[in-house]
């Protein structure tokens, strides 16, 4: 079975899926996200896809919720690690992943989370 | 070469099975990327379907072994209700409850041929295929190491 790798830094959450997950472990990481946020008080989630071999219409409608459920707890989502061969599975397939944010890698992704916060941080006024 | 696969899917384990061992058959044939996601993303979605909206069905892959061309064969099979409208299922996406409809024009446009056959009441049956074309070397070197 699937797991995830969640780790804290900073205000951001880092969600590293470490093998191909079922919808059931899906959806359970968007629960588990979603808790986290609140807890830590969250401003940025990055969930690195690299592992996943399928992102089919299901995953990205989960990866959609995490986005737009994180956004309304006040947290911003990135998505990373989208692989070549998934890129191009999901352009044929049509799947419409206009709401989330992509960047190749945790580099990148921080560096947007920290030009682009949802929300000021407590210590930044 | 190799025969075919049998994966009974109920629940959706069952269907990450069922989308690595196509995965796997298509990299054993000779197909090459991104093709075996292609398969893969075709298989996970209408595996899927299987778990949501029937409940459980069956998914047979076999290769196809041609002369100029290798292919990979799936059929998904179910014994639920049926689409009662193929065509809007494929144009819309949208299949009456119990069929094989949501999903049906992503994965269609993921493989080469794809053809649903359905009847109200007696389930659904998709097949679907993907080929690569064996180029001259290919054939030629298959025979060298035949006689070697």
């Amino acid at each position: 079975m699937g797991s995830v790798a969640v780790l804290r830094k900073g205000d951001y959450l880092i969600a590293s899926i470490q093998s191909d997950l079922s919808d059931t472990e899906v959806l359970a990481l968007r629960d588990d996200l979603l808790e986290r946020v609140g807890r830590f008080r969250t401003v940025g989630i990055v969930v690195d896809v690299a592992a996943l071999d399928v992102i089919d219409s299901f995953v990205a409608r989960a990866l959609r919720s995490i986005a737009i459920a994180a956004k309304l707890r006040g947290a911003r989502t990135v998505i990373i690690g989208i692989q070549p061969d998934v890129a191009v599975a999901m352009v044929q397939f049509r799947l419409d992943l206009d709401q989330l944010r992509t960047a190749l890698d945790l580099d990148e992704a921080l560096a947007l989370l920290e030009r682009e916060p949802e929300r000021k941080r407590a210590d930044g006024g | 070469m190799e025969g075919e696969l049998r994966v009974s899917v109920r629940t959706d384990a069952d269907l990450v099975t069922a989308r690595a061992e196509g995965r796997a058959l298509a990299q054993r044939l000779g197909f090459r990327p991104p093709d075996p996601t292609l398969i893969a993303t075709a298989i996970s979605e209408l595996a899927r379907n299987l778990v949501m909206h029937v409940g459980h069905g069956e998914i047979i892959m076999r290769p196809l072994i041609e002369d100029r061309r290798y292919g990979v064969l799936v059929i998904v099979r179910d014994e639920g209700q049926g689409i009662a409208d193929v065509d809007a299922a494929l144009r819309l996406g949208r299949g009456s409850r119990g069929g094989l409809g949501l999903g049906l024009p992503g994965a269609r446009r993921l493989m080469d041929e794809f053809d649903v056959h359905s009847r109200p009441g007696e389930g659904t049956t998709v097949t679907m295929r993907k080929w690569r074309k064996r180029d001259d070397l290919e054939r030629l070197r298959e025979k060298r190491e035949r006689r070697a």
